[in-house]
């Protein structure tokens, strides 16, 4: 070895000339010849206690708060899986309803607010989930100075609000301005003003994700704006996009509030959006609950949460499947 | 196919802060013209003059005259997007389309600008694809995603898909400064390939790449953080590197800069 310590305080980088045919300077390699730096090489191989110790605590606190987490939810789940599974494991249970079924009596079914929720839910998405990603668009793509500001705050409030006012603010609508009777699309209404809000800001994060690159690769294509953002920006984004409508709509089928006050309990099929009140699982859960005391109400009302549960399950499986399929490819 | 560029007084502003000053040049059809200077000079900012894609950043501005030809690109008729079509572009670090297999990569441009034909779109692609060196090592896969291939491959991709639509200028910013040196060599032989079609204008930090691809050199520089950045002399490569009109060239190319 024939390097130096000279060799070693050489600025280097900055002193390799670049004429023409030339290749630039070597790096100079990192042998610790002086005592200086050989002092720093040991002390970084010695052991740290104070930061293993550390390490440990930061380990055990994380631990901590998973099993914190975990356990009321598998407490949950185990909860109504086991008080829920013998009625949903009935035939009935997903072709018949509620008709003539007193509280006393056990068993019925509960296709009837199953196909409710199902039905509000999906005319809750039909028009909230359009809304929502053209917002996120807005405000993500165009939206610059007051304007965009002003519908970022509007879309801040929107989140903040209760679900019980949005459903007072569509019966305020509906029923006292307009005098239409309650029915189930003024319950989709109601959700609406809640998926807006959760959507339009998980979309908005999908489609900052995407990076900037992208879109100026396909600008530098002489690819009009809208055309890059229909065919390079929202695929990139897509599986995100489905990721947060999925979780808005599995939110807005667990509500509550806005069904009893604009779409209350019936036991009967009703599927027509327009016309009645709709039966819910929500709603059908509240309904056995003020007979709990009796086991054929309990079961039932264990029953339609369990359902839910696989409901939201299922939309979120769904979700993740039409996600990978079009997914990023890896 | 290659057209002439010529710039007049060019000031380029992003917002208040004047960002370059006062360019004058010309850049010479079939020939490769590289730019080179401190970073934070300009000299990326002023290429993307050439395009109008520094539109895309908020409050980016020009004054002055860009001419392709006997065009005026910032002509008030003149379309931002028509612009991208005739002049090309390739970026720092490879960009595929993340959702696009190598052959939808490389038919990008054409299918988002409407070409529908499954067969003009194949030779188109081919074409490309030989055009950017890359034919022989994806003709098996051209339906695998695109950000699967190794970086200087998908650089090539980026390139094969920035001719597919057939501009008349490529613009390169930097294209090989995020590749291996056997990438980056690959690289070159293409841009030396392609100016016998092409306008290159190459941004490159890279000296000796500068002086390998390139016909002509523009050296860019600054006085200070905040100043304009200015155009200090463009002349053939061999002079610039062996013997420049100005100081602050020989500066900088020597290493005695700042």
């Amino acid at each position: 070895m024939t390097m130096t310590a000279h060799d070693e305080t050489r600025p280097g980088g900055t002193g390799s000339g670049a004429r023409l045919g030339t290749t630039g300077g070597t790096g100079t390699s990192t042998t610790p010849t002086d005592p200086g730096r050989r002092d720093l090489i040991e002390s970084m191989d010695r052991p740290h206690r104070g930061r293993a110790i550390k390490d440990h605590v930061a380990r055990i606190v994380m631990w901590g708060s998973f099993v914190l987490a975990v356990v009321p939810l598998v407490w949950i789940l185990w909860t109504v899986a086991s008080n829920g599974f013998h009625m949903i494991t009935t035939s009935l249970w997903w072709t018949g309803n509620q008709r003539n079924i007193n509280t006393t009596d056990a068993g019925g079914g509960a296709r009837h607010a199953i196909e409710g929720t199902l039905i509000q839910a999906g005319a809750t998405a039909a028009i909230a989930v359009p809304i929502a990603i053209l917002t996120a668009i807005y405000l993500v793509e165009y939206g610059r100075g007051r304007l965009a500001r002003v519908i970022s705050f509007m879309v801040d409030i929107l989140s903040g609000v209760p679900s019980i006012v949005a459903a007072l603010f569509i019966y305020a609508v509906w029923v006292t301005t307009f005098g239409i009777d309650r029915n189930g699309f003024a319950v989709s209404l109601s959700l609406v003003l809640l998926m807006i809000p959760t959507v339009t800001r998980s979309t908005e994060e999908m489609l900052k994700l995407v990076p900037n690159e992208l879109r100026e690769a396909s600008y530098a294509l002489g690819v009009p704006k809208w055309v890059t953002i229909v065919r390079v920006v929202l695929p990139t984004a897509f599986s995100g996009i489905v990721t947060g409508v999925l979780l808005g709509l599995a939110r807005v089928m667990g509500e509550t509030a806005p069904l009893l006050i604009l779409g209350p309990y019936t036991k009967n099929f009703q599927r027509d959006l327009f016309n009645g009140n709709m039966p819910t699982l929500p709603t059908m859960i509240n309904e056995d609950r003020s007979d709990f005391a009796l086991s054929t109400a309990a079961e039932r009302m264990w029953g339609a949460a369990l359902t839910l549960i696989i409901l939201v399950l299922l939309l979120n499986l769904a979700g993740r499947f039409i996600a990978r399929r079009s997914a990023v490819a890896k | 196919m290659a057209k002439r560029i010529d710039v007049s007084d060019l000031n380029v502003y992003y917002g208040d802060f004047k960002a370059v000053e006062g360019v004058s040049m010309t850049v010479e059809p079939r020939s490769v013209t590289a730019f080179i200077g401190p970073s934070g000079c300009g000299k990326s900012t002023f290429l993307r003059t050439l395009n109008r894609m520094h539109e895309v950043t908020p409050g980016g501005r020009v004054e002055g005259k860009v001419m392709l030809d006997d065009q005026d690109l910032y002509a008030p008729s003149m379309d931002p997007v028509h612009v991208r079509r005739t002049v090309g572009m390739v970026f720092q670090r490879p960009n595929p389309f993340p959702t696009m297999s190598i052959f939808d990569n490389v038919a990008a441009g054409l299918r988002l600008n409407g070409v529908k034909s499954r067969s003009t779109l194949e030779g188109i692609v081919e074409k490309s694809l030989r055009g950017a060196n890359l034919w022989n090592e994806v003709k098996d896969r051209l339906n695998k995603p695109g950000a699967g291939l190794s970086g200087g491959q998908q650089q090539r991709l980026c390139i094969a898909r920035a001719i597919a639509v057939q501009p008349q200028v490529l613009l390169m910013d930097e294209p090989c400064s995020a590749l291996d040196p056997i990438s980056t060599l690959a690289i070159e032989e293409l841009i030396i390939r392609l100016k016998s079609e092409y306008t290159i204008v190459i941004v490159t930090h890279n000296m000796q790449q500068a002086a390998r691809v390139s016909d002509r050199t523009a050296f860019f520089n600054i006085k200070a953080t905040g100043e304009p950045g200015r155009l200090i002399e463009l002349d053939d490569t061999a002079k610039i590197f062996n013997n420049p009109s100005m100081k602050a060239t020989e500066d900088y190319i020597s290493g005695r800069f700042g």
